[in-house]
């Protein structure tokens, strides 16, 4: 599972919202050529993009069982998760190197954003020898 | 190959309703016999092809259906007698299967019953949905988990809970009564409609399943409207979605980008789809009372017989914004009405009219609001107004295709904007 995590600390990169409309084409086409290229090669399982986090909302159980829901994450969040892929490869080598290209995705002057992607195993079921 | 699939496949869809109708009439349990319908679809859907389509396809479903479903009454049976010898409640008749090629003692299509069956008030509009797809659009369950984007297991599960509430209900296989017909037909009404939309407003991303949602509507929209001709409402729907769906080609540029009315290359709208849902709201508007889908196809074919967007007939648009307010107020319609608004009489009066809706707090922090008031500010002459309207909106939206066309909105006009001014001009 390839995380693309966001932090203002972590992204040295001007927030997108102040990019060119060029350079958001290109970012935007850069994302769709990947899904399409992960497509064609049989290792996309899952490609997601996450609305932003104002609209998300944390919920948390009660002692008594009752949901406490509020508008989360607050304005102090310094992180959030932007989208995330699942990828099915031979190795976990090339689970790397996707990241890799992901994370080279066009930016501000069409230079390379260099944003890091987390790398995560899915587990799966307990192995067949127990 | 893969067009006798497609045929076999638009023809199961076209018989689904009907054998689930005569099966459940015949043996009195909606549950079981969508079941049976659903198992001998897919038996269909593999034989079919290869084998070639037997004579009376229909007879053969009905048969191979009927099959399962007294198959299911036997194990029923057997486990029953396992657990309580007393208990021999299935009379010995419900036991064999009735002779496969008789006809429906009415004759009669039972599309419209199953329709207002799935479509029972008590469920939530995403169980409908799923079960009216599944029983009168005949699509099998992991083509609607794939159009859904959820697993199938999840899928069916949805489908078990719809059949068991609508047992539950204690509902019986027949039409509503006559007074209860029209509420019913309205919940009918925006299932179709929701699953349209289902299939419209994501005609942009890859999956390109979900545009097969929009046809499937508007394939039951068109056998809802020849089974009600009469209902104005019915064929202001399938207009509605003829004219929606005659744009879609031009709705998404070369990156998946949403592209809006305005700037959409009109030579790509679907000429013949235009030319049929005019003439069905034409002849439909005049025929009683009008409701909100008349209205909407209404302001749908203005658009559409536009030949350019700034020649519009905005004033017409604008007065059945009015009259579609006054038939069913919500929110969504007072917003449209101030983009009508704002063409007819200026931006100022559409501003005034969305301060008023966002005091009345239904529509706050809704992305939909923050578009159009950066439209609005856009044409005031308040284009650092409208980049921030624009942002927020874009950080609002749960529609990718959405955010980027208005991220790439406000960086134009960003880019447009006039730097602001840096000290004040040299005063004398």
């Amino acid at each position: 599972m390839l995380l693309m995590q966001f932090s203002r600390e972590s992204a040295d990169f001007a927030p997108i919202d102040s990019w060119t409309q060029e350079e958001l084409r290109a970012h935007i086409g850069f994302m769709r050529d990947t899904n399409v290229k992960l497509a064609g090669s049989g290792e996309l399982v899952d490609a997601q993009g996450l609305a932003m986090p104002d609209t998300a909302k944390i919920v948390r159980s009660r002692a008594d069982g009752a949901p406490v829901v509020t508008e989360g994450p607050f304005a102090e969040t310094k992180e959030f998760l932007a989208g995330w892929w699942i990828v099915d490869c031979e190795e976990p080598g090339r689970a790397v190197e996707i990241a890799t290209a992901i994370s080279a995705a066009p930016g501000p002057k069409g230079e390379p954003l260099n944003m890091p992607i987390e790398v995560r195993q899915v587990m799966s079921g307990p192995p067949s020898d127990l | 190959m893969t067009r006798s699939g497609d045929t076999v496949n638009d023809l199961l869809r076209e018989l689904a309703p009907q054998v689930v109708g005569v099966l459940t009439r015949r043996h009195g349990d909606f549950y079981a016999a969508e079941d049976a319908v659903q198992e001998a679809m897919l038996a269909a859907a593999a034989q079919w092809p290869a084998e070639g389509v037997p004579g009376s396809p229909r007879g053969w479903l009905i048969q191979v259906a009927s099959r399962r479903m007294v198959d299911q009454v036997r194990n029923e049976q057997a486990r029953r007698r396992r657990e309580d010898l007393s208990a021999r409640q299935v009379p010995a008749d419900r036991l064999a299967a009735p002779p496969a090629d008789e006809e429906d003692p009415a004759g009669h299509d039972d599309t419209l019953t199953l329709l207002f069956l799935c479509c029972h008030p008590s469920l939530s509009p995403a169980s409908a949905i799923a079960l009216t797809l599944r029983s009168v659009g005949g699509l099998s369950t992991a083509e609607i988990a794939d159009a859904f984007l959820v697993p199938e297991s999840t899928m069916g599960q949805r489908i078990s809970r719809a059949k068991q509430r609508i047992r539950a209900s204690g509902l019986p296989f027949r039409m509503p009564d006559r007074q209860d017909r029209p509420g019913r037909l309205d919940t009918v009404l925006h299932v179709l409609y929701l699953i349209f939309n289902e299939g419209y407003s994501s005609s942009a991303g890859p999956d390109l399943q979900r545009v097969e949602l929009s046809r499937e509507a508007i394939r039951l929209a068109r056998a809802l409207h020849a089974l009600l001709p009469e209902d104005g409402e019915v064929a202001g729907l399938l207009a509605l979605m003829l004219l929606t769906h005659a744009r879609s080609a031009a709705r998404t540029g070369p990156d998946g980008e949403l592209v809006p009315l305005a700037e959409q290359d009109r030579t790509r709208w679907d000429a013949a789809l235009v030319a049929e849902g005019v003439a069905l709201i034409t002849a439909a508007l005049p025929r009683g009372p009008v409701g909100p889908y008349r209205l909407q196809a209404a302001i749908a074919a203005v658009h559409d017989e536009a030949p350019t967007a700034d020649a519009t007939d905005w004033p017409q648009i604008l007065a059945l914004y009015g009259v579609l307010e006054s038939v069913s107020a919500n929110p969504v319609v007072t917003l449209n009405r101030a983009v009508a608004a704002s063409m007819v009489h200026g931006p100022a009066a559409a501003l005034g009219i969305l301060a008023e809706l966002e005091a009345d707090g239904r529509l706050a922090g809704h992305h939909r609001l923050y578009v159009v008031r950066a439209h609005l500010l856009e044409q005031a002459g308040d284009p650092a107004g409208a980049v921030e309207n624009l942002r927020t909106a874009a950080d609002r939206t749960a529609s990718l295709a959405e955010r980027h066309h208005l991220t790439l909105r406000a960086a134009r006009l960003a880019a447009e904007a006039p730097p602001p001014p840096a000290d004040g001009p040299p005063g004398p």
